[in-house]
């Protein structure tokens, strides 16, 4: 596989299973080379097997479904079943240099406690997740009065594993509350485009589809 | 009885035969060189029956260590002498299998207390000319791992890329990380524990108990005295075999179908196809066997206790790790449950290791490490491709 093949090769994490992973190139991008990551909720190991090959970086994941853990070891990834919001209190704190939660932060039972301890244990933690101030998402209940399903959140209201969505607003006024500190931010729009910094937050907030964001305490 | 007498007698068992005069390759070591024992205790002179497999490179950089569980042996990849059946890891072992012996040179070696070729309880003790018995000291999982760290220096390698093993098998390579971190690249505990849970050491003082009872056992001097406790040992692997299986894989192996008959015997025949199989084990087990290596190894395993010798800290015992560890269990293990390989697991973690760890679904119990599990094979080779890649071995 190359590496753009790998970018673009879907995970088992809860974004749709055919979208193309922009995300997953951007935070490559935000890592530096050699350092050690730990990416919480790795899917098949797609990020990681494209940071160990761009950035070369020491990497360790940890994925909730066996099948995905399954596939990650046979990669060569060193990966281990277990679950975000109850797994993480083993680790030692600032054990990593970057801890990643890519598309999987709306899927925790407690979003706060887990980002908490994302930023106990990695000097920095990377957080990606869709954006539900999307206003595809927006005009979905304004004009149809349905629960939103699009190309990138596919569920339905029943059956999705996604419990805890939130807008990149909400993103950011957690982060403040928890006293934690926006180093980097990045928005991509429905076209996979990333959109530009000097843009204000609310139009982030209405035409980002995913944001990525780098936070530390 | 003399030397030569007891030899004799001894021949009588295959197994036994095997205790003193194994056909495969021993390493002795003499009295100059004993074997210090966790009793506090010198054990020496001893030998170490041992096989290998493929061919250790130039810079003795691909030597894989296979840890066998309590009744298995040295014939991890060949045809066992006492019952001719192929390696107990013949599918896992072997030329473009998962762990490659085109690749890779692969040890195995009986443990300490074993009786298939290593000193244990059926060795004839120099001393006297008779077998140990119980005169042998108890052994421990570190005694082991001790005598095996003697052998691969004897072999002249300095440093295993890979320890694998399963059950007392992955005992044993949880301690070779612990005991020799920088000398063990990669370490694959399969279906164990860090530690014997009261209930497996119930399970096995119930095996004890069932060899000490037969009359036959005579302290533990059967040789001496002719006979040999074949009914208390069939009755310990008996049980010990249930704690193998799963309660669904016996289902649906047996259920309660009747063994060669129509309707119930009203007796204490084994009615059942499952008593049939049992007692079939039974038999077969003491054929192969010594009953004191089943006391002394049951025993290794009951002793096995990493964190108690790190002040309780699991995680103690692995601070500073550079092994790269994959931990793999198996759903239904009633034995070995996933949540003791998930307490290494989380040690691991505390102490910063790196670690793999996948729970195989699978229905076979206990057993199932012994079997070809597609995602088990999977795991594994998937493991050790990129250890070996990380250890610079061609691929």
């Amino acid at each position: 596989m190359t590496i753009a093949e790998t970018a673009t090769a879907t995970t088992a994490s809860v974004a749709a299973p055919n979208a193309a992973r922009v995300d997953l190139d951007i935070i490559a991008d935000l890592v530096k080379p050699g350092s050690r990551v730990l990416d919480v909720g790795c899917g098949d190991g797609s990020l990681l097997q494209l940071l160990e090959r761009r950035r070369g970086v020491d990497g360790r994941g940890v994925e909730i479904s066996q099948a995905g853990v399954n596939d990650c070891v046979a990669r060569g990834l060193s990966v281990i079943q277990g679950d975000a919001d109850r797994d993480l209190v083993h680790y030692p704190d600032q054990s990593f240099d970057y801890v990643i939660l890519s598309q999987t932060i709306q899927a925790t039972r407690n979003p706060k406690a887990v980002l908490s301890e994302l930023l106990r244990i990695g000097h920095r933690a990377i957080v990606s997740f869709p954006n539900f101030g999307h206003l595809s998402i927006r005009s979905s209940l304004m004009f149809f009065g349905r629960m939103p399903q699009t190309k990138n959140l596919p569920h339905t209201w029943y059956d999705t594993p996604n419990i805890h969505f939130c807008t990149i607003k909400d993103f950011i006024v957690l982060a403040r509350e928890m006293g934690a500190q926006v180093e980097d931010a990045q928005a991509i729009n429905a076209t996979g485009q990333k959109m530009a910094m000097s843009m204000p937050w609310a139009f982030w907030n209405l035409f980002g589809q995913q944001a990525v964001f780098v936070l530390k305490r | 009885m003399n030397e030569a007498a007891a030899n004799a007698h001894l021949a009588r068992s295959v197994g036994s035969r095997e205790a003193n005069n194994p056909s495969s390759p021993v390493a002795e070591f003499g009295g100059d060189q004993p074997l210090r024992l966790d009793a506090g205790v010198d054990l020496g002179p001893f030998r170490i029956a041992y096989n290998t497999y493929g061919t250790l490179n130039a810079d003795k950089t691909n030597a894989v260590l296979l840890c066998h569980a309590l009744t298995m042996d040295h014939y991890a990849a060949s045809p066992s002498p006492t019952t001719g059946k192929p390696g107990w890891w013949s599918s896992l072992v072997g030329e473009g299998k998962p762990i490659d012996t085109s690749k890779f040179f692969v040890i195995c070696s009986n443990v300490i207390g074993g009786c298939l070729g290593s000193t244990g309880p059926a060795t004839i003790d120099p001393r006297t000319g008779e077998p140990y018995g119980l005169d042998l000291p108890v052994v421990t999982i570190p005694d082991m791992v001790r005598a095996q760290k003697m052998l691969v220096e004897r072999l002249g390698i300095d440093t295993l890329f890979a320890v694998i093993g399963g059950s007392m098998g992955g005992m044993q390579v949880l301690q070779w990380a612990v005991s020799y971190p920088d000398k063990v690249f990669a370490a694959v505990p399969i279906a164990t524990g860090s530690r014997h849970s009261a209930q497996n050491i119930a399970f096995h003082e119930v095996g004890r108990q069932a060899v000490m009872a037969d009359p036959d056992w005579c302290n533990g001097r059967y040789f001496s005295e002719g006979k040999r406790p074949v009914k208390g040992l069939a009755v310990a692997r008996m049980t010990a075999h249930v704690t193998y299986l799963s309660e669904i894989a016996l289902h649906r192996k047996f259920g309660r179908n009747l063994q060669d008959r129509d309707r119930f015997g009203f007796g204490f025949e084994a009615d059942f196809q499952i008593e049939s199989y049992l007692r079939h084990q039974g038999s077969s087990f003491v054929d192969r066997f010594d009953a004191n290596s089943y006391l002394y190894l049951t025993r290794a395993m009951d002793y096995f206790d990493i964190a108690a010798e790190h002040d309780g800290l699991l995680a103690n015992a692995f601070k500073g790790s550079k092994t790269r560890f994959c931990v793999v269990s198996f759903s239904s293990d009633w034995l070995f449950p996933t949540a003791e390989s998930r307490t290494i697991v989380h040690a691991l973690n505390a102490a910063a290791a790196s670690v793999s760890f996948v729970e195989v679904e699978t229905d076979k119990g206990h057993d199932a490490f012994l079997l070809e599990e597609p995602d088990f094979y999977r795991a594994v080779d998937g493991f050790i491709s990129s250890a070996a890649r990380a250890r610079g071995l061609a691929q």
